[in-house]
């Protein structure tokens, strides 16, 4: 069993309405260690060797955020830039975390139509995640597809149960280690392999 | 005979203090003159409201030097009172040997017998803890080392006038009436069982003090009926006084004994406010019959003789006391403030020589012409110490500030680091923890000492002084903290450095709003308030624990900040130079309205609408846009909080 650490970054939690019900929805799930950046470092003043030994401590790690301007809260930029050193998760002696997943969970705005070269924002949510993917790399790590949901703005509250179990099955999945390479490399979604672990059931 | 009423008695002396000690406040010669004025003012010389009654007042007033002392003792941490223990026994003792001696062989060179020259040697060896402490007080010297210093001679002028009592009946000629007028139950015991009754006197308030009336404190606070804790409070400080005179101690002494052992109750503010507003009463009132017995008849009989006396004496004392103060390394200011303030003869006297006349070692015109010149030198101390305060001090202030002389700093550092009190201490810590070398000047010796001894390097010295702040490298530096104790100490600072050493950025501490502002007229740009971030922090902790978000509590504490700070700006903007006490008072509380009211209309914390997605929502017509709810209800939905991290 593998275990998760999830490293959450909202920085107006209170107004969310998908990451609050998300949260909600894994409280509790084995395995699952969620980790609320903006809670614990409200200053930004990150520390790096507590972060680093939890890193150590768990197996996959996924940034949860929603996907501002194309990208993530700026807490998750300030914590790349501290925890993930050089000689310890890159370089010639960094290997700390090698071998481990790494994924992201997001929320956007826009449909999954609009993250399409022909769409609104001209490029798939796989193109702007280019720097996550790089970094994943860099340090040895596998990265994993992502896990999106779309279409925030439209979102209506009857959509919101459906979306939390998705996330809650695909945690699990990933922890009892259900996904093959073979899927995960195929997937452009996180989401949708769900459907098809089901359907082979 | 109705005008002599108790009533109008009340009303004469409560109205002449009213109207005699602001006038003299005002006039800057500070209320125990004032209570003087009033006395002499409605006293048999020029009003006549009061004749023969003063004396009895006077007796009865004194009770309020015991109260005082009460109010002394219990401010005073037994392990101060240990640590003086040195100048109490040492200075205070050899200044009433000392004085004692030299008195006394004046008084027998003059003509008196050598029983008479004793006794009147022994009476002017004390000095007034009335007046004095009451002076030293009001100016704020009492932690000054001359405070400290004349508070010890004091105490030990308190033990000394027991033995004083006990020598009194002895130098009674043979054959007179030998009363001693005293009520004490000691009389005719075996001097061991005197020396008993002493002690167990002494004892008995010690214990009492710490296993009786801590509790009974205890039982009357639980009643809660306030004035009962007032009688309670009262009844403690009679009932010492009534068993040291039983006993034939000082009551007073017996009351500071009382009140130290009582200090580290958890009463004692309660104690010292209940206390207070009677002591100050009856102090007052002992000052004004003080002025109210000056005998100017027999003055003006004499006039160049009284006055010649009382100024002989006075400079005798004074002189004895520099001396000592001399010795005990005091230096030349506080030595000049040391012996100028003891210089008059104390309360005391009057009853020392009431005990003279009674027991005939004194003849009548004697004892009553130098009871007049024991008043008299009491009135003249308001005045002698205003002549040192306006003429002498500013001389000393120049070149020597305090007592001890600057240390020499032999250090140059990009930091200078004024005052390292509470702030001072903190950033101090930092930026040496930092690795920022800091240059630290501090006006408190202890806390010099301290430091050194933790192997930090603080030098003492007033940073207002130019001379000094060059020579801590003021001229090189970079930055000057001014972290001072009063407002005061800083605006000096603030103007030196303005002037003297334009290259320094100042980073001041302010402890107030009305600090701050004095502070922005004199054009300080970085101003920190002792308190704001403190209270902001404490402020954002509580959103958090209501369940407002971590970061939401942090960023609102931020923004409260920069728009306090930008609401105290625009109001220090509008502020004009009104500066007598009562509009800087309505000022004070208006200000502090305004500043309320820009919290209410302005919607500080409202620019979160950055992470806000209801206009987005509404773009896309989604009618839930109303359920996202504002900043303001944000401890209701929050359900999620961090875990098992």
């Amino acid at each position: 069993m593998a275990k998760i650490l999830i490293l959450f970054a909202h920085p107006a939690l209170e107004k969310s309405r998908i990451h609050a019900g998300l949260l909600k929805n894994i409280k509790g799930t084995q395995g699952v260690t969620l980790h609320d950046l903006y809670e614990v470092y409200p200053d930004l003043n990150i520390d790096a060797d507590r972060e680093q030994a939890l890193l150590l401590q768990h197996d996959i790690i996924l940034f949860q955020h929603p996907f501002y301007w194309y990208s993530a809260p700026a807490i998750i930029k300030q914590w790349q830039d501290l925890v993930l050193e050089h000689g310890w998760a890159y370089g010639h002696n960094g290997k700390a975390l090698s071998g481990k997943r790494m994924g992201n969970v997001i929320s956007t705005g826009g449909s999954q139509q609009s993250y399409t070269v022909e769409g609104h924002h001209g490029c798939t949510i796989h193109d702007f995640l280019l720097p996550f993917r790089q970094t994943a790399r860099l340090c040895n790590m596998e990265y994993l597809p992502p896990f999106v949901i779309h279409g925030t703005h439209r979102l209506k509250r009857q959509d919101l149960p459906f979306c939390c179990m998705q996330y809650r099955e695909t945690l699990e999945a990933l922890r009892d280690d259900k996904y093959s390479p073979a899927m995960l490399q195929e997937a452009t979604y996180l989401n949708d392999l769900i459907a098809q672990i089901s359907e082979r059931n | 005979m109705n005008e002599h009423s108790f009533f109008f008695t009340a009303m004469i002396y409560l109205a002449a203090a009213v109207v005699c000690v602001p006038v003299a406040k005002k006039l800057g010669l500070g209320s125990v003159l004032g209570y003087l004025l009033a006395g002499i003012f409605i006293g048999p010389n020029v009003m006549g409201f009061i004749g023969a009654e003063g004396q009895d007042i006077l007796h009865f007033a004194e009770f309020g030097v015991v109260m005082m002392l009460f109010l002394i003792g219990i401010e005073l941490e037994p392990s101060l009172l240990w640590k003086l223990r040195a100048p109490i026994v040492g200075l205070g003792g050899m200044q009433v040997l000392i004085s004692t001696a030299v008195i006394s062989v004046i008084a027998w060179w003059m003509g008196q017998p050598w029983n008479a020259a004793l006794a009147l040697g022994m009476t002017f060896s004390l000095s007034s803890t009335a007046i004095v402490l009451q002076i030293l007080k009001e100016k704020g010297w009492m932690p000054s080392a001359a405070g400290q210093s004349a508070f010890s001679v004091l105490l030990f002028q308190d033990i000394a006038v027991i033995p004083m009592l006990a020598i009194f009946p002895l130098l009674a000629p043979v054959g007179a009436v030998t009363s001693t007028g005293g009520h004490s139950s000691r009389e005719g015991l075996p001097g061991w069982m005197q020396t008993l009754m002493v002690f167990g006197a002494v004892i008995t308030i010690i214990l009492a003090g710490r296993y009786l009336v801590r509790p009974l404190l205890r039982l009357v606070a639980q009643v809660r009926v306030r004035e009962l804790f007032t009688t309670f409070a009262l009844l403690l400080v009679v009932g010492i006084s009534v068993l040291m005179t039983l006993v034939g101690l000082s009551p007073a002494l017996g009351a500071f004994l009382g009140g130290v052992v009582l200090a580290n109750s958890e009463y004692r503010h309660e104690l010292e406010s209940d206390i207070e507003p009677f002591k100050g009463l009856l102090l007052g009132l002992f000052f004004i019959a003080v002025g109210a017995s000056i005998d100017f008849k027999l003055i003006f009989a004499h006039p160049l003789m009284m006055v010649g006396l009382v100024l002989a004496l006075m400079t005798v004392k004074c002189m004895i006391l520099m001396g000592l103060g001399k010795i005990f390394k005091l230096s030349t200011d506080q030595n000049l403030l040391f012996g100028y303030s003891l210089s008059q003869v104390g309360e005391f006297a009057f009853v020392l020589l009431s005990f003279t006349r009674q027991n005939g070692i004194l003849p009548d015109t004697t004892a009553s012409m130098m009871t007049a010149v024991v008043a008299l030198s009491m009135a003249f101390t308001p005045l002698v110490i205003l002549l040192y305060e306006k003429l002498l001090q500013p001389r000393f202030t120049i070149t020597e500030n305090n007592t001890r002389e600057a240390d020499a700093i032999d250090e140059k550092n990009p930091v200078i680091l004024a005052g390292f009190g509470k702030t001072g201490n903190v950033i101090g810590r930092f930026l040496l923890a930092n690795g920022v070398p800091t240059t630290i000047l501090d006006l408190d010796s202890d806390r010099i000492d301290m430091l050194h001894n933790l192997g930090i390097r603080a030098y003492y010295g007033d940073a207002s002084r130019q001379d000094l702040l060059h020579a801590a490298g003021a001229a090189e530096a970079k930055i000057i903290i001014i972290a001072t104790d009063t407002i005061d100490q800083t605006t000096e600072i603030v103007k030196v450095v303005r002037q003297h050493f334009p290259n320094l950025q100042m980073l001041v501490k302010a402890a107030t709003i009305p600090d701050t502002f004095d502070l922005m007229e004199l054009g300080v740009l970085h101003i920190y308030r002792e308190s704001l971030d403190t209270s902001l922090r404490m402020g954002a902790d509580a959103l958090h624990m209501l369940g407002f978000r971590a970061y939401n509590a942090r960023r609102a504490a931020s923004t409260f900040r920069q728009h306090d700070e930008k609401a105290l700006k625009e109001l220090s903007a509008l502020r004009d130079d009104r500066k007598t006490y009562l509009n800087t008072f309505k000022e004070r509380i208006e200000e502090m309205s305004t500043l309320i009211q820009t919290d209410k209309v302005k919607p500080w914390n409202d620019e979160i609408l950055s992470w806000d997605e209801r206009s987005l929502m509404e773009e896309e017509g989604n009618p839930e846009v109303n359920e996202i709810p504002d900043a303001s209800g944000s401890a209701e939905i929050l359900n999620v909080k961090k875990e098992n991290t």
